[in-house]
Order: C-alpha cells, then sequence, then structure tokens
C-alpha cells in the first residue's frame, strides 16, 4: 500500500480557508497541521540504522511480502510536526486547568530529570536482583512514604492507574471473604461515586446499589446503617467526596461497615485535600488507592500512563498482589516478590501467602515511582502539609468569590475541600454549563469538570490546586465571573464559542455515528484531489 | 517552598476574602481526633532539588544500566535505541502537562497524535482499526479476552503454551472474577510450537484462542491454520505482540486471519523503566470496533467545516456506563503513545524494516556463535530476535555467575516458571540492534565460563 495516492500535499490551498483570510488556513502562530499519511511516505526515515546481512535463513516464508503503509519523516519535519501539534493543546505549562477531581497541579521537571537518571529508566523488568537493588531500594522508600502518610498497613505498588487501583483494593476484600467463607454479593456505592467505582465494583461480580446522599452532599449515615447486612461486602466511599467535601461521619461509617463484616474501600482521588493532615486509616479506611499523577504530580500526558498504588489495613495486605511490600513489627519495610512470597508470609501473617494473584507483567509504573519519590523528599513532611492547607485554601477562596454570581449549591454547609462545586441555576433559558466552559476556553483557561457529579444540575467542578498564585486565581475569577454574568442574561455569542481555538465546536455526534478511528487512502475524485476540509464528508 | 507560589500576604489576603481567621477552619469537618497535630512526625522535612538529586542518584548508581554492559534480557521488554528528538519532544509542556482530551478544541495536538497512532498501530498489526493504548502489553491480552468473550457470548478460551508466563498469570487473575475458563499449560523445550494441538481442541464452546508471536521462547510460525481452524468453529483468534519491531520483517498477525491483535509498545519509543510506564497496543477488525475497549479518538469536523479529532465512541467507557460498563478502564498510556508514535514516524517504513532486518541479523549472529558452546543447544532455529538455548547446567544459577563477569546473558525460564523442572536449564536470550560484535563475543565467553 502505498500513502496518499491521491496527491493532496499541503502546499495546495486550502479549501475553505478565506475565513482566515490565508491560503493555508495559518493564522500567523496558529499553524494548522496535516497527518503524518498527508506529509510523510513509506520510502523516508528520520534514523540512520547500520546495514544488515539480509539472509532470513529459515523464516523465509514468514517474511512480509505487501507493503504496510507507515509514513515516515526526516527528523526536522517530525521534530517540527509534533512541535506545531503540541501548540494546539491547552496544557498546565500555559495556565489554570482546574478539572474537579483531576489535580491538574504543576510538575515539577526535577521529577523528569530524575526518572530518567539511566539507572532507574535503562533497567529491565527481569534484570537480575542483584543489579537493581536501587531500584528496589526506591520502590520500599516510596511505599514506606505512602504507608506512613495513610496510616496504613502495607501497600501493592503495581496497579498502573486509578480504575486498576480500585480493582486491586475490591479484589482484596474479594480475596478476603472468600478466605474467611464468607460469599457476599453488595458493593454500596455513594450516587455522587466516579463511574468507574460501580464499574470496578461490577466487574468483580458484586452488585452494585447507590446510597442516597443528604441535601448537604453528603452519605446519608443513616441509610447506609440501614441498608448494611450479611451481603454487604463493601463500601466504597470517595472522601473528600465529588462534591469537595469531607465526609465528617467516615469513621462512624467504617465503624458500621466493619461492625457488619464488611470492608471500606476509599477512592483516593481526592486525597490532595487531607495529604498531611489527614491519615485515612485513622477513619478506618481498609483499601485505597492513590493517584500518583494526582496527589504527588507526576505528568498526566495527555491522559496517562497514571499510577494508582493501593494502600491496605493489616487485614487486607495478605491478599494484595504481587510484588508487594508491608511493613514488619520491626518497623523495616519489605518489597515481597513470588519467590519469598511464601517464606515471609509465613513469617509475617503465620500462614500461607494467600495474595489474590498478578495484575500486570511487571512491578507497575516505576517510571511514575521515581517521579513521586523526587515530589514528595521534595516537599517533606512539611510540605505535603502545606501543600493540602493551600490546596484547600485556593478552593475556598475561588467558591467565596464566585458564590453571588454562581448557584453554589453546598456553599450554606461550610467550606469546601479541595474543589468548588457550582451549579446552572439562573442561567437563561437555552444556555448550558457546556456554553459557559467553551466560552472559558476563549477567555484562555482550560474548563472544570462539567456534568460531575450528577447529583448537582450542570455540576461546574472547579479544583484549583495549591500550585495556583493568587494572581492567577484572581484572572480566573474574574473571567468566570464575567462569563457567569453572560449565562445569565442569555448572551447569543455563548452558543457559538469557542471562537478562537485551533477548532470552533466540534461535531462529537457525525464521529459516533460513521466513527473514522484510521487514517484511510482518501479515494480521487476525477476533477480534483480531495481538501482536508473534505474529507471529513467521507 | 519551591513549588508553591503562595505567600504568607497572599495567605492572609485570602483567608479575608473566605471570612476565616485560620486555616484549620477550613478542615472543620474533619473530626478533631482525626486531625494530625503536625506534620508526621518520623518523615523528613522538605528538601532542596540538590539534596533531592543527591538521594535519588545515590539510588540509581546501586542498579546496573541496561547500556552500559553487554545486555541480552527480553521475555516481554526490549531495549532498543531510541532518537533523542522522542524524548526532546515528549517533554513539551503542551504534551507532557496536558490532561484528557476533554475539551477536544483546545486538545487537538493530543488527539491527531492519538489518532495517528491508531492508524499506525492498525498498519503494522494488519487490522482496520485501533485504540488509544491500553495500560501494557498483559492488560490488553485480558481485556482482548474480555471483548472476545463479548462477540462470541462463550466463555472458555485456550491460552498458547507459548504466552508470557506474566501474561497468563494476569488473565488467570482476573478470570477469577468473571466466570471465563482459561486453559493453559506451559511450554516444551522444542521448536515446535503448540499451535496445531491448539487447532485440535477448539470446539464449539471455545470462545477464544490466544496465541504469542513470537512466543516466550521466541518461536514463531504460521497463524493461518489456527486462524482458519478458529473461525471453523466460531472462535477468534487473538494474537500478543511482545515485540513490535519483529512486525518489520515478519507477516503481521492480522494477514494470518487474527481477529484482535494486542501486543506490549514499549520497543518502540519507550524505553525499559523496570517495568513500565509501557504501553498496550490493541488492534482489531473493524466489524468489532463497537465492543473495543480503552479510549479511541476519531474524525470529525468543526463548527467551521474543518477536520478535527475527537474522543469517541465513549458509551463504552465507565464515565457513562458506571454497573454496565464493559470494563473500569479510564485513562489510556497517553504518553507513552505519543513516544511509540513519534518514534514510529522518524522509523517510517523503510526504517522500521531496516531495524528489524538489522535486529535478526545480530541475533543470527549470537545464535550461531553460542550454541557452537560445548553442551549448549539452540531450541528454536526459527526467531525473529529472541531465541532459547537449552544449558547443560540450571540456568538460574549461570545468569547470575554470567552477572559476575559483567554480562546481563538472559532470563532464565527458572525465572518465569520456578514450578517447571523440566524448563530450569531453559535461557532466553535477545539480541536487539544495541549488541555490537564485542558484546556477543562476551556473552559467549561469560557463558562457557557459566556452563562449566
Amino acid at each position: 500500500m502505498t500513502i496518499n495516492q491521491s496527491g493532496w500535499k499541503p502546499t495546495t490551498p486550502v479549501a475553505g480557508a478565506t475565513d482566515t483570510g490565508t491560503v493555508t488556513g495559518n493564522r500567523a502562530l496558529m499553524l494548522e497541521e496535516a497527518l503524518i499519511f498527508e506529509i510523510g511516505d513509506t520510502q523516508t526515515t528520520g534514523v540512520d540504522i547500520a546495514p544488515a546481512d539480509k539472509s532470513t535463513g529459515g523464516i523465509a516464508s514468514l517474511l512480509r511480502s505487501d507493503p504496510i503503509g507507515l509514513p515516515g519523516l526526516s527528523e526536522p519535519e517530525t521534530v517540527r510536526h509534533y512541535t506545531r501539534l503540541s501548540r494546539q493543546n491547552y496544557a498546565i505549562d500555559l495556565g489554570l486547568f482546574p478539572l474537579g477531581s483531576c489535580t491538574m497541579k504543576h510538575n515539577p521537571r526535577l521529577n523528569e530529570k530524575m526518572a530518567r537518571l539511566p539507572g532507574f529508566a535503562d533497567i529491565h523488568p527481569l534484570a537480575p536482583r542483584e543489579t537493581v537493588q536501587g531500584a528496589l531500594e526506591l520502590i520500599n522508600e516510596l511505599a514506606f512514604w505512602l504507608i506512613d502518610l495513610t496510616g496504613m498497613h502495607g501497600v501493592a505498588m503495581s496497579p498502573k492507574a486509578g480504575a486498576h487501583g480500585e480493582l486491586c483494593g475490591i479484589l482484596c476484600i474479594r480475596a478476603a471473604l472468600e478466605a474467611r467463607g464468607d460469599a457476599r454479593s453488595v458493593v454500596l456505592v455513594p450516587e455522587s461515586a466516579h463511574g468507574t467505582n460501580p464499574a470496578t465494583a461490577a466487574f468483580a461480580g458484586y452488585k452494585v446499589e447507590n446510597i442516597p446522599a443528604t441535601p448537604e452532599g453528603r452519605v446519608d449515615l443513616e441509610a447506609l446503617k440501614a441498608r448494611l447486612g450479611p451481603d454487604v461486602a463493601a463500601v466504597m466511599i470517595t472522601n473528600p467526596n465529588t462534591c469537595g467535601l469531607f465526609e465528617p461521619d467516615m469513621k462512624a461509617i467504617s465503624d458500621a461497615v466493619h461492625a457488619a463484616g464488611g470492608f471500606v474501600y476509599c477512592d483516593g482521588a481526592n486525597f490532595n485535600a487531607i495529604v498531611g493532615k489527614v491519615r485515612p486509616g485513622d477513619l478506618g479506611v481498609d483499601a485505597m488507592h492513590i493517584n500518583l499523577h494526582k496527589t504527588f504530580s507526576t505528568p498526566h500526558g495527555g491522559g496517562g500512563p497514571g499510577s494508582g498504588p493501593v494502600v491496605l489495613s493489616e487485614a487486607l495486605s495478605p491478599f494484595a498482589p504481587l510484588p508487594y511490600t508491608a511493613r514488619t513489627a520491626d518497623g523495616v519495610v519489605h518489597l515481597i516478590e513470588e519467590e519469598q512470597a511464601d517464606a515471609f508470609a509465613e513469617e509475617h501473617f503465620g500462614g500461607k501467602l494467600q495474595s489474590f494473584g498478578r495484575m500486570t507483567a511487571f512491578h507497575g509504573q516505576m517510571g511514575m515511582f521515581t517521579r513521586a519519590l523526587s515530589y514528595i523528599l521534595s516537599h517533606g513532611a512539611d510540605g505535603l502539609k502545606q501543600v493540602a492547607e493551600d490546596a484547600v485554601l485556593n478552593a475556598n477562596y475561588i467558591l467565596r468569590s464566585l458564590e453571588d454570581v454562581l448557584d453554589a449549591p453546598f456553599a450554606h454547609s461550610g467550606p469546601c475541600m479541595h474543589e468548588a462545586l457550582f451549579s446552572d441555576k439562573g442561567f437563561a433559558d437555552g444556555v448550558s454549563t457546556l456554553d459557559l466552559a467553551k466560552a472559558l476556553i476563549d477567555e484562555g483557561f482550560h474548563p472544570m469538570t462539567m456534568y460531575f457529579p450528577l447529583v448537582v444540575h450542570g455540576a461546574m467542578l472547579v479544583e484549583p490546586t495549591e500550585t495556583e498564585s493568587k494572581a492567577a486565581l484572581d484572572q480566573f475569577i474574574m473571567a468566570l465571573r464575567s462569563v457567569a454574568e453572560r449565562c445569565k442574561e442569555g448572551d447569543e455569542s455563548l452558543k457559538s464559542a469557542p471562537h478562537h481555538a485551533p477548532r470552533r465546536r466540534l461535531d462529537e455526534t457525525l464521529a459516533a455515528r460513521k466513527p473514522v478511528v484510521a487514517w484511510k487512502e482518501p479515494v480521487p475524485a476525477a476533477a480534483e484531489a480531495p481538501t482536508p476540509s473534505e474529507v471529513g464528508d467521507r | 517552598m519551591r513549588y508553591l507560589p503562595l505567600s504568607d500576604a497572599d495567605r492572609s489576603a485570602m483567608l479575608d476574602t473566605i471570612g476565616v481567621a485560620h486555616v484549620d477552619e477550613l478542615f472543620r469537618d474533619v473530626p478533631e481526633e482525626a486531625r494530625l497535630d503536625g506534620p508526621i512526625r518520623d518523615l523528613p522535612l522538605h528538601a532542596s532539588e540538590l539534596q533531592v538529586e543527591r538521594h535519588l542518584s545515590a539510588l540509581a548508581r546501586k542498579n546496573v544500566p541496561a547500556g552500559e554492559v553487554p545486555f541480552f534480557l527480553g521475555c516481554g521488554a526490549y531495549k532498543h535505541h531510541v532518537p533523542a528528538s522522542v524524548d526532546h519532544l515528549i517533554q513539551r509542556g503542551e504534551f507532557l502537562t496536558a490532561y484528557t482530551p476533554y475539551q477536544p478544541e483546545i486538545a487537538q495536538g493530543t488527539l491527531q497524535v492519538l489518532f495517528e497512532f491508531q492508524s499506525q498501530v492498525a498498519r503494522l498489526m494488519g487490522c482496520e482499526v485501533a485504540n488509544a493504548s491500553m495500560y501494557d502489553g498483559s492488560t490488553a491480552c485480558w481485556e482482548a479476552i474480555g471483548m472476545a468473550r463479548r462477540i462470541s457470548r462463550k466463555a472458555k478460551t485456550l491460552i498458547s503454551s507459548g504466552l508470557h508466563p506474566h501474561y497468563v498469570s494476569v488473565c488467570k487473575t482476573m478470570a477469577k472474577f468473571t466466570g471465563d475458563t482459561l486453559e493453559t499449560a506451559a511450554p516444551e523445550l522444542s521448536p515446535t510450537t503448540d499451535l496445531d494441538d491448539l487447532a485440535a481442541r477448539i470446539d464449539g464452546e471455545t470462545s477464544a484462542v490466544v496465541v504469542q508471536y513470537p512466543d516466550i521462547l521466541g518461536r514463531v510460525a504460521d497463524l493461518q491454520p489456527l486462524a482458519d481452524a478458529a473461525h471453523a468453529k466460531g472462535a477468534l483468534l487473538i494474537v500478543v505482540v511482545t515485540e513490535p519491531v519483529a512486525l518489520g520483517l515478519l507477516k503481521s498477525p492480522g494477514e494470518m486471519g487474527a481477529d484482535i491483535v494486542v501486543g506490549e509498545g514499549q520497543s518502540i519509543g519507550v524505553g525499559l523503566n523496570f517495568g513500565g510506564p509501557y504501553v498496550g497496543l490493541f488492534a482489531c477488525r473493524e466489524k468489532h470496533i463497537r465492543q473495543m475497549p480503552g479510549r479511541i479518538a476519531g474524525e470529525t469536523i468543526d463548527a467551521d467545516g474543518k477536520r478535527g479529532f475527537v474522543l469517541t465512541l465513549s458509551t463504552r467507557e465507565q464515565h457513562i456506563r458506571r454497573e454496565k460498563a464493559t470494563s473500569n478502564i479510564c485513562t489510556n498510556s497517553g504518553l507513552c503513545a505519543l513516544a511509540f508514535s513519534i518514534h514510529m514516524t522518524l522509523l517510517g517504513e523503510k526504517g522500521l524494516r531496516q531495524l528489524a532486518e538489522l535486529n535478526h541479523a545480530r541475533a543470527r549472529v549470537a545464535a550461531d556463535k553460542l550454541a557452537a558452546i560445548p553442551g549448549v543447544r539452540l531450541v528454536n532455529d526459527l526467531f525473529f530476535n529472541e531465541f532459547t538455548l537449552e544449558l547443560p547446567v540450571e540456568a538460574r544459577p549461570a545468569v547470575h555467575r554470567m552477572v559476575e563477569r559483567g554480562v546481563l546473558g538472559g532470563v532464565s525460564l527458572g525465572r518465569l516458571y520456578p514450578d517447571e523442572a523440566s524448563l530450569s536449564n531453559g535461557l532466553v536470550v535477545a539480541v536487539t540492534e544495541t549488541a555490537t560484535d564485542e558484546d556477543i563475543d562476551a556473552l559467549a565467553k561469560a557463558l562457557t565460563e557459566a556452563v562449566k
């Protein structure tokens, strides 16, 4: 297969480019960039590879005979292609990125430098143990911090993301229940939970039931107690919750669940609000995943890689997936892999290893462990406490600076934690949260989380994080005030926002109805070559 | 604290605006007895960049980087040269510090990269479509089994003995909770794969057959007969590729009839990283697109009619369907997918073929040299860049003896299969473009000594 037989190249004027007044479609620093399949070809390469002896002997019958269709570019073209594309992205490095529940904080570059030390970046997961002692020590050291900061007993390091960590925690709970011959079938999840919580519980074979919320946006303790019974395996709570509020009854919830023979899973997505201030272990939590890419600032990278280690109570530690870490009575934290697992369990858990198995091929996200430890050591115990305080301070500053123009459904019940929740109440007819978000884009901000949590109409969840200066917050508040006023007035121009982004509103319905998810050779029209703007009409 | 911009004056002013005297009043929902009165006592206080660097560098120095010694480890993670521009580009803040493209108008960079990545992966695998990546190869493998179950409505999966044992473990762990039946076995030190045997075992209850290509011992075989046998019984063929560079030289699984092709993309652009983060690859036939897990970027147009990209088919996603979701996966491996895509763009078809040829040629040189060592037998003569040796002694201690001679000489099957005595003399050796003639000589010398 050749590439781009139709011959269209970005050297021809772009149809419909007249709205920009330029033949290229570019607008000064806003540069259009075609696909690699439109600018590259199969004979160009940006690497120099030593010639090889081409005798292939026995595998001759398995050799590829047809072209693959992979375009190549020279190094300068490659650098330009990706640099141009990068400039069509909003990023924390450019400005406030207040996605609620996502904790988009500054990513210190020291962490990047540390993760790239060859002693961490260039070691193999199956390397003989005597050649990777420093890596195991690093995992142990991070584990020690995570255990100490949460007041828990052990930690499973291998889960690759938050949702993967949730699954790990729920599987530990299931394994612990099975070990005592206790078949329970239900997991209780609050209405305001992240969608991953019910998905995880269902995957692990549980029936999911909702726990109602009080008008103050918290778990209804009495309703929860009334539902507990011998069929409830676990309760999955997010604390601070997705309304940005701390669950003051957390300890009472844990005590009630434990009394009924169940376990407490805490979604640690919002740990940033309490790190160094409160230890989940003191509140009776049995398992909690920690998103290293949130609280401990490993970069989000346009969506992954994440990292979701799970801290575990004493009751759940023996069931953790391998490899895992646990602290022994002498205060030492151990990393346990398959080979020593039985002996270790014999010595410290007084029995056989009960691990539920393996969750991923290797040890987990080492590159993220290095970054997270670098971040943690930089802050220290004092700095992490300050992180939580500043994150909460920033969120409350936003809440109180905007509650006169935006409806804040829970503001009357006291301070929020690390994120401020608003609703679309009071917007003019026909104006939605989506319109407000798109108008914020024109103001130079990434919008907040929209339409989540589901318990609030047209929800807007704003999480500034602690790494925003007061000046940055003030500018954001000014912009949001102005946009909120326009939403209340019913300003017509909102419906067509954004006006200044690299693209106007995109047709998501079309994308789902006629999915085009891989580049296909355009069929050349008889008269003229297709242009990029026509490609979407295929 | 260098990462915290607020000054004490800022904090006071903000507390005034909020109308409280002290920040602790904002934590009033936290019960008194649960609050820590100060920094956690047995943890150190904040440190300067220099101090942190010193501490972590000391830890890093206790490891032996692959680039500093003759290095021959594979088995699911491979040492390849990554061009300098790859790591430079992925560190651009607009890629590094962006998030999930929830607002496509200001995330076209990420979305177009994912669309290009999907297109590259689909072509490489010989499939029509691919997703925007998974956590890693092992989790992608499990997701493929789940997807096959949804398509076939059957729950028995036959797994080749040539599938990476850690991948098998991951699948077994998950299957315990989903009711899937997995039939597995350990491999034999033989040049012949178990594909014929698998084909014979497929029956009307079989949802899918999973094979690795090249397999854990480095063996390669034609997959077409197995694909035909599976399709004749209404089962799907899932092929796992842990070394995508192989597909620069070898026929793609898709052209040999695979329905779902998954794999580990770490070889291209990502680096070893002690096992993670890696990048799971997932490709399939277009007719199954709505059953494919994970994120997908799709093409569309904007209000001006300009081409653009969005995350699409997200009804599959947990955030919409909650307990009805097909998977609880919420993220992908975006930055690693970007690294893969940049490296693949630099290579292009021509560079990928050259790289694959070079890998095979280097491995051929090493295999011939090692097979000449007295008592050492080359198990499989058909391989890409990884092959298995049967040693006259147990391979595990031999690996450690080679370490003493400064050579990382391979992965012992005793480490991967601690319970299989019949495999304990097996050593899997991976040879990439990074191995020089001197490296191969050093390996031959170290192995000669280690098996005495």
